[in-house]
């Protein structure tokens, strides 16, 4: 058995390793979606749904919270909507390693376009395609196997189940954000937007709407990525994040 | 081709207006297109654009600071609230180990032991 546990482990990739880790951390916290999903008058099919077919943590989370308050549904559909925008920038940066894209492979793929499998494809080195590839889909379908499971198994047992801040799950989700994005931020100039994102980000955060932040911290990025680095001058005005 | 499904008619004596169940369910439908279409958009990308220094180099900008600026927020705010807890400690010992070149699955692990052991001792 030992020995079986240690064969695999050899056998599994970096990418596939990490990818396993993610999607264990984060499944489980499909329980607590599940269990507040139903709290909220959610029934069982439409809490399945939501991660079936939404499959985005934040917004899901955002969307039974509406519903739990009181709000209208459409209400919840636009505030999940917004909080998901961030999924739409993901592609560009894979498009090169996922491309050919078409029939079947291209939707399921956008399907599992999400934090997580960007984060594990992009921890990867920057020339092994192959590598990327691997952790994208390793991490998209894991990650899609066991957080609608565990969906299921949150919203049956409801409020019984324990709270994963227990077991440190929260910090871990964040540790694994960290650790992936760690060595693009050897890059002096990526570690310095980064962190000027995230100040703001967090500067925002008790005073604008939810989901702001985050979407003010990639136009940081964007007008920090405009001007062509070491070019001759001048261009920069428009694209200054100061 | 099989015979079309017959389809019973809900119009009885219930009122013309949808349960709110029903819309619930519009939007979470609703919900799950516009996500996917979200995804779709970066995706589509036509092929002479990913030549493009400009935009790659601002697509690799964008990705890394969403990922970081996502590890900022879990680790330091609840909701709208700042708030320095178990994880800032936890985060703490994950970045360490990141610059001792631990593996992976160790940070990860550690991280969540630190957050888990403080709150087991009744601290964040």
């Amino acid at each position: 058995m030992g020995t079986r546990v240690a064969r695999l482990g050899a056998r599994l990739t970096p990418a596939r390793q990490q990818a396993l880790s993610v999607s264990i951390a984060t499944g489980a916290y499909a329980l607590s979606f599940g269990a507040l999903s139903v709290a909220a008058g959610l029934d069982l099919w439409q809490t399945s749904a939501l991660s079936l077919l939404v499959f985005s943590g934040g917004s899901q989370f955002a969307f039974v919270g509406v519903i739990g308050a009181g709000g209208i549904p459409a209400v919840a559909a636009a505030t999940s909507t917004f909080l998901g925008i961030r999924n739409g920038f993901y592609g560009v940066t894979l498009a090169p390693v996922l491309r050919p894209w078409h029939g079947w492979r291209s939707w399921w793929g956008t399907q599992v376009t999400i934090d997580e499998s960007t984060a594990v494809a992009i921890a990867q080195p920057e020339h092994d395609a192959d590598a990327r590839r691997e952790g994208f889909w390793w991490t998209g379908v894991g990650v899609y196997v066991l957080w609608n499971a565990i969906t299921v198994v949150g919203a049956v047992l409801g409020q019984r189940v324990g709270d994963p801040t227990v077991w440190g799950l929260d910090a871990a989700a964040a540790a694994a954000f960290l650790g992936l994005v760690w060595p693009r931020l050897a890059d002096r100039r990526a570690l310095a937007v980064a962190l000027l994102a995230s100040g703001i980000a967090l500067a925002l955060t008790p005073v604008a709407p939810a989901g702001v932040p985050i979407m003010v911290a990639a136009v940081v990025a964007v007008a920090a990525g405009w001007p062509t680095p070491r070019a001759g001058a001048s261009t920069a005005a428009t694209g200054g994040a100061s | 081709m099989a015979h079309p499904a017959r389809r019973r008619k809900h119009r009885g004596n219930r009122g013309r207006l949808m349960t709110t169940y029903a819309w619930t369910w519009v939007a979470i439908v609703g919900a799950g297109a516009a996500m996917w279409a979200i995804k779709a958009v970066g995706h589509r990308v036509p092929e002479h654009a990913l030549d493009n220094p400009r935009l790659v180099r601002i697509a690799a900008l964008v990705t890394v600071s969403l990922l970081t600026a996502l590890a900022v927020l879990q680790t330091l705010t609840t909701g709208k609230d700042l708030e320095f807890d178990a994880r800032v400690p936890a985060l703490a010992v994950a970045a360490v180990l990141l610059w001792r070149k631990a593996p992976f699955i160790v940070v990860v692990a550690a991280a969540a032991g630190v957050a888990a052991g403080l709150r087991a001792h009744g601290w964040g």
